[in-house]
């Protein structure tokens, strides 16, 4: 008898989840705090589904298309291909479970996003990953009560316990009493990204810390495109961390702009007149960058000419933030915007149905590595943990053997169990400044080996706690490959290798033994004929 | 700006609470009571303003802080607070501001608090839909938008984790579920609603002032007291 254990209970976790209960199979959900504190109810502008309610002929082929190209063809064209064609019923799904979208006569309205040129993106103001997890979090406490979904709501995960290369279980800690337990079973991954490595500096949670993926890391768990970081646009600095600007400011028609010569120079639409301000975010981030640095003085995201009815009804709750954080109301006044770090397209590998290298251990949401390649279109992230949860569960539930609907017997209390504690503060400043002067927008080898070199440094500069060492291994392994990708692709730009170079049209991945981190490129797979659309 | 925060500090259920101050200073404007949490702890050999060495770090819950998730909620200076929306300047260039742990909840270290009975009454509520629903747009988003951070509970007369009457934490959610709920299946939730929420609410609305997601409560309330118990009052009549 078989039990899976979800570590992380944000969207892709309650997905996978309430997946599982659905077929009477269950699940412990174990998170660091309960689902209402995960990144997810952070996602601010939508999610996309070629729904065609918008008399634009969407298709899902065009959805496949503009993913693939969006993240510059080194997703895994399988994988994107389930996703495009799945998100409808996703959307289906979530209308059934109560998710207030935005309708005009009952029909689902869709909104422009960055890289698409069809409107694609379904959404609750600027507000739908709340309003997305409320809808979620109800329907797994359906399950709770029926005893299939059991919760460990403030418990981390320390370790996989492995048998012979095989994953059998986890070892986790309850934070509220220190008690040390071991869950046999299969894992799943669900820890999200590891915007913990960037304080200050990300838009998400820094309780997504990336000790997850660190510590699977060191476990002999293969990741994929480290060097994939994605830098949102618009972002704005408060007190600790950035905060973001929903791309849907320009979905509905906000415009970037820099003085040049005393005059406003909307600088995407002139030089993208097809896009314009909506062109990808890597593009965006890196023109920003480019801007700022020949004209100097900030780049500023006008919305003054925004529709009274757009305020009201699709982005109140993003002006009420901005008057809060900036004093600036945003319907009468440009406000200045910066890059900040968002999102990581690389992660824990996986193939398209979620297996890792590891047997028994499936990983999905942002802590992975397949659906989104050199550069994450905007709608898709929340696309890519539902639709991956889901995916993931059906994966599992082809695995197991012996499907039940009990937990085998409860785990064993460890006492005494030597317990390391989290990364000293100072530590992780350290490694955030170093990865920071290496994988900027802009990048190139000089750099990168200069931040090998100060991180090699570090750390030789004392002993450090195995979680301190694991996060040292994580940090090594991104700036290694940046450093191996030599050509610019998506959200990777290399000041030296400026063109995209086909022959690294392959998954960067970096392998941990002991002290030595290795990097090799992995082929992608073809489109499997039957995807294609006729 | 040169505060000091007098924290209530705890290490376990087991031990006694006792106050602590710790100088901190900052030239962020906008610092809030979780960045100097987050400065503090991220200090060494720190020693508090009677010199004695501060335990670090100081234990909080916090996640996103841009005041969407609820997990860093407190008591400032005797309000329940999200501590990433406490600014420091609103006390006062140099002053003196009392940190403590919610007070409905019991303490697990510190500034944490075991808020699970919040989550538990929801079950007990039955907050869910058994079949496919359509929510109905506004009320559903303003309902969904609840942190479940406690604030509300913290400052309710009528609240006590483990009693009979839910809160606010309750109110909110539940008009998501019950104005969408075909008339068929309403009922059972209906009840518990006069039992747990309605029939327990002393009306002093003072979770009104407090909700960091400044919800709209009224409306719901509006909504919901229309749904569950004055439809069926005019029935009767």
């Amino acid at each position: 008898m078989q039990s899976v254990n979800i570590i992380g209970a944000g969207l892709a976790g309650l997905s996978t989840a309430i997946t599982l209960a659905e077929q009477n199979v269950s699940c412990r959900l174990i998170s660091l705090q309960p689902s209402e504190r995960a990144q997810s109810v952070l996602a601010e502008g939508g999610i996309n589904a070629s729904l065609n309610t918008m008399g634009e002929e969407d298709t899902t082929e065009y959805h496949f298309q503009d993913t693939m190209k969006g993240g510059v063809y080194l997703a895994d064209p399988n994988a994107v291909d389930a996703l495009t064609k799945g998100a409808p019923q996703i959307l289906q799904w979530l209308e059934g479970l109560g998710v207030p979208f935005h309708k005009k006569n009952g029909v689902i309205m869709l909104r422009n996003f960055g890289g698409q040129k069809k409107k694609r993106t379904a959404y609750a103001k600027s507000s739908t990953g709340k309003i997305l997890m409320t809808a979620l979090i109800d329907e797994a406490r359906k399950f709770e009560s029926a005893g299939l979904i059991r919760r460990f709501p403030h418990h981390e995960f320390l370790r996989l316990l492995m048998n012979e290369g095989i994953c059998a279980g986890v070892r986790v800690r309850d934070r509220y009493t220190g008690q040390i337990w071991d869950f046999s079973g299969k894992v799943l991954l669900c820890s999200g990204g590891m915007n913990g490595i960037f304080p200050h500096m990300t838009t998400g949670t820094t309780q997504n810390s990336g000790d997850v993926t660190a510590t699977v890391f060191s476990q002999g768990a293969l990741l994929g495109n480290l060097e994939m970081l994605q830098y949102h646009p618009t972002t704005i600095g408060i007190s600790g961390k950035r905060c973001l600007v929903t791309e849907a400011a320009r979905g509905e028609g906000g415009r970037l702009y820099i003085m040049r010569d005393n005059q406003k120079w909307y600088f995407m639409e002139e030089k993208y007149p097809e896009l314009g301000n909506l062109m990808p975010r890597d593009v965006v981030a890196r023109e920003m960058y480019f801007v700022r640095r020949k004209y100097g003085g900030s780049v500023y995201l006008d919305m003054t000419g925004l529709s009274k009815e757009t305020w009201e009804q699709k982005l109140s709750d993003l002006r009420d933030e901005i008057i809060q954080y900036l004093a600036i109301d945003p319907k009468t006044e440009p406000i200045p915007v910066k890059e900040g770090i968002h999102y990581f397209m690389g992660g824990i590998d996986t193939d398209e149905f979620h297996c890792t290298n590891i047997p028994n251990l499936y990983a999905s949401g942002e802590c992975t590595c397949q659906y989104h390649g050199a550069n994450r279109l905007g709608g898709n992230s929340m696309l890519g943990a539902l639709f991956g949860g889901r995916k993931s569960a059906q994966t599992i539930l082809q695995d197991v053997q012996d499907v039940s609907s009990d937990f085998p017997t409860e785990s064993l209390v460890r006492e005494n169990e030597p317990y390391t504690e989290e990364a000293s503060p100072i530590l992780i400043e350290s490694i955030s400044q170093i990865l920071l002067e290496g994988l900027g927008i802009v990048r190139n080898a000089e750099q990168l080996t200069q931040s090998l070199k100060k991180l090699k440094s570090l750390s030789q500069e004392r002993s450090y706690n195995l979680r301190e060492q694991n996060r040292l291994k994580l940090a090594e392994a991104m700036l290694l490959s940046a450093l191996e990708r030599r050509e610019s692709r998506g959200a990777h730009y290399r000041e030296d290798f400026p063109e995209k170079d086909e022959s690294f049209r392959k998954v960067t991945i970096a392998c941990r033994k002991e002290e030595q981190i290795s990097i090799t490129f992995r082929n992608l797979p073809e489109r499997r004929s039957s995807c294609k659309s006729p | 700006m040169q505060i000091t925060l007098k924290i209530l500090r705890r290490e376990s259920p087991d031990t006694s609470p006792y106050w602590q101050s710790i100088p901190f200073q900052t030239e962020d404007e906008n610092a809030t009571v979780a960045t100097a949490l987050t400065n503090i702890n991220s200090g060494n050999g720190l020693t508090d303003t009677e010199g004695n060495a501060v335990r670090l770090p100081i234990q909080w819950e916090c996640s996103c802080l841009q005041k969407k998730c609820g997990a860093c909620a407190m008591v400032v200076n005797g309000c329940p607070v999200l501590a990433c929306n406490a600014q420091l300047k609103q006390f006062g260039k140099s002053s003196t501001i009392t940190v403590e742990p919610l007070r409905k909840f019991p303490v697990v270290s510190d500034l944490v608090t075991d808020r699970s009975i919040i989550f538990e009454n929801l079950k007990t509520l039955r907050l869910w839909f058994a079949q496919q629903a359509q929510t109905d747009g506004d009320i559903a988003y303003e309902s969904s938008r609840c942190l479940q951070c406690g604030c509300c509970l913290e400052v309710c007369p009528n609240f006590y984790a483990g009693g009979e009457f839910f809160g606010m934490a309750g109110f909110v959610p539940i008009s998501r579920i019950l104005t969408a709920l075909p008339e068929s299946q309403k009922q059972e939730l209906c009840q518990a609603y006069r039992k747990r929420l309605y029939e327990g609410c002393g009306k002093s609305l003072a979770c009104r002032n407090v909700c960091p997601a400044g919800i709209d409560i009224d409306k719901l309330l509006i909504n919901s007291n229309a749904v569950a118990v004055w439809k069926r009052f005019f029935r009767k009549r």
